[in-house]
């Protein structure tokens, strides 16, 4: 798209990207860049000088047993965060949308989790579940379970995801609300009066016509899992116990700033960042598709 | 929305079944702030001594005001400014650069146009959590560690607000601007009387995204704020815990949390129609 009309001039113009030009190429571009070129190097173990490796960086990732397993630690931990939002958002919007009034008021009450903070949602469930003081920890442990996040592994990576799924399902819900509403009401209504039930509905008509909400939602919330949950698992969990909740932001982060080992640190950045470069391509790929229909 | 729609609902036992399923919901998402707001009004040796209270004790003022005016490093009140600080530097700064960029990307022709463009495009892929290392040194050789500029243009540069505005000047009828030259005006007048106000309703919806966007920042404070008196509030209450967890000061830490919530949360529900407006428009 094009604009017919347009101003002459092109010192006024430049002007104008200036400012956007010289901050994204400071903080952006050049960053960027040092990560590319890091992650080719090795700092010597006194930190003065680095040595050139090539791809060996990568290719020591590649073959590191921690870090394979937090590439498998991410694709649980963001596939359970995906489903867990998604399906209790489904459910509660579907709820809504067959309320004849009121799913205005439910809307308001569900929405505003989404202004708490991963880091505060984070503090939050941590408070609930702590083994000296928590609430609900001690319930459990009445009823005899005998709950301890900081030495379990799955029940931290429980934590985490329940967590970083709380604030989330107002988004989903949101969307998944708006999706049902567009709907038209004749399709169900007919479907309805030639007998078909609730489940049967929902399976012919509602879940594919609901579809490009589904996928556009399944793309955004594993971006979400990627990069935004870090305050969540920073707050909870630290990535412990044995590091069964490092998801991969995670690791960026210990390894660069905690362990200081630069080298490794930038290589995740670039294995990360071709990741977030695929995800990308398959949300646009699939707008455009929705923008041609 | 109709309200002929009688087939397809619930009425009588359904009906309260789906109003039970939603409450449910609802409950679920209120209990953990409920239990945070309850300990922010009770005493220490109440939490300490399981199970805490479920209903609010009489602590209220005591907790909060002790939070807000001397905390656990760093008084609440300037960790709460220096959030309202960096979230207001967020927003405006990435609401003007994108709009004077889509302004000169969709109104001029100028050489190496496209390539600018696209540059802008691929920031949309890169979030700073990836590229936290590199961002860092920058910062620190620039001397801004520690300072409300460091906490701010790294979270700028990105390009999501110019393609926002970009779509949105597209659709601008071509007939205002050659009114607008026709009536001799200048480029920069079309931009301010015209070209701004018709925007206005964008430009809110994205304040309302951008500020809790801001607001919420975790990683990149945590990682340039070293010094309490320039933490932000998010950030902070991690770091009032101390290293043996049962010495934390649970009320103060529940008010803080408290208060970490409150500025976003009235923004969501006061400006409602903008927020989700803002979301719809910044996800397409």
């Amino acid at each position: 798209m094009e604009k017919r009309v347009i101003f002459k001039g092109w010192m006024l113009p430049a002007l104008l990207l200036l400012p956007q030009i010289v901050i994204t190429a400071i903080f952006f571009f050049y960053p960027a860049g040092q990560a590319i070129w890091q992650s080719m190097f090795v700092p010597d173990p006194f930190g003065l000088k680095t040595q050139f490796v090539g791809l060996g960086n990568f290719e020591y990732l590649l073959g590191d047993p921690y870090y394979r397993a937090s590439f498998v630690t991410t694709a649980i931990f963001s596939s359970l965060v995906t489903v867990v939002s998604m399906g209790v958002a489904l459910y509660l919007a579907i709820l809504a949308d067959r309320l004849i009034k009121g799913s205005g008021t439910y809307r308001t009450l569900l929405i505003w989790p989404y202004a708490v903070a991963p880091a505060v949602a984070g503090v939050l469930w941590m408070f609930m579940f702590n083994t000296r003081v928590g609430v609900v920890a001690w319930y459990l442990g009445v009823l005899g379970y005998d709950w301890n996040h900081v030495l379990n592994e799955a029940e931290a990576m429980g934590l985490v995801v329940v967590a970083s799924s709380w604030g989330r399902i107002s988004y989903n819900f949101l969307f998944f609300l708006a999706g049902l509403q567009a709907i038209p009401r004749s399709v169900i209504e007919a479907a309805a009066i030639d007998g078909a039930k609730f489940w049967t509905r929902f399976r012919t008509i509602v879940w594919p016509l609901l579809s490009p909400t589904t996928f556009f939602l399944l793309v955004v919330n594993v971006v979400y899992a990627f990069f935004e949950t870090f305050g969540v698992i920073h707050t909870i969990t630290a990535g412990g116990p044995q590091q069964a909740t490092t998801i991969l932001v995670y690791k960026v982060y210990s390894d660069g700033f905690v362990s200081q080992d630069l080298g490794s640190s930038a290589a995740q950045s670039v294995i990360l960042l071709v990741l977030v470069g695929l995800l990308t391509v398959i949300q646009f790929k699939f707008i455009e598709r929705r923008v041609h229909y | 929305m109709s309200d002929h729609r009688g087939m397809v609902e619930k009425r009588g036992i359904g009906h309260w079944l789906t109003h039970f399923g939603l409450i449910i919901g609802v409950v679920f998402i209120f209990f953990p702030i409920w239990l945070a707001f309850v300990a922010s009004t009770v005493t220490q040796p109440e939490i300490v001594r399981p199970p805490m209270p479920l209903l609010p004790g009489d602590q209220f003022f005591e907790n909060y005001s002790k939070a807000l005016l001397s905390g656990v490093n760093a008084p609440v009140a300037t960790m709460m400014l220096n959030s309202l600080v960096m979230a207001l530097g967020i927003t405006i700064g990435k609401i003007v650069i994108s709009l004077t960029s889509a302004f000169a990307i969709v109104y001029f022709r100028f050489p190496g146009r496209t390539i600018f463009f696209w540059l802008i495009f691929l920031t949309l892929m890169l979030p700073v959590e990836v590229r936290i290392v590199p961002t860092y040194e920058v910062i620190a050789n620039f001397g801004m560690l520690n300072s409300y500029s460091g906490l701010i243009f790294p979270l700028i540069a990105s390009a999501t607000a110019t393609f926002l505005f970009r779509q949105f000047f597209l659709t601008v009828p071509d007939e205002l601007t050659e009114a607008a030259r026709v009536d001799g005006a200048s480029p920069m007048q079309f931009f301010w009387h015209i070209l701004l106000p018709m925007s206005r309703t964008n430009i809110a919806a994205l304040f309302v995204i951008l500020f809790i966007y801001g607001w919420n920042q975790y990683l990149w404070p945590l990682l340039i704020t070293t010094d309490p008196s320039m933490n932000t509030i998010v950030m902070g209450i991690r770091q009032m815990f101390p290293s043996g967890d049962d010495l934390a000061d649970w009320p103060v830490i529940m008010a803080t949390s408290i208060l970490a919530m409150v500025p976003p949360v009235i923004v969501v529900i006061s400006m409602q129609k903008l927020f989700i407006r803002g979301l719809v428009d910044s996800e397409k």
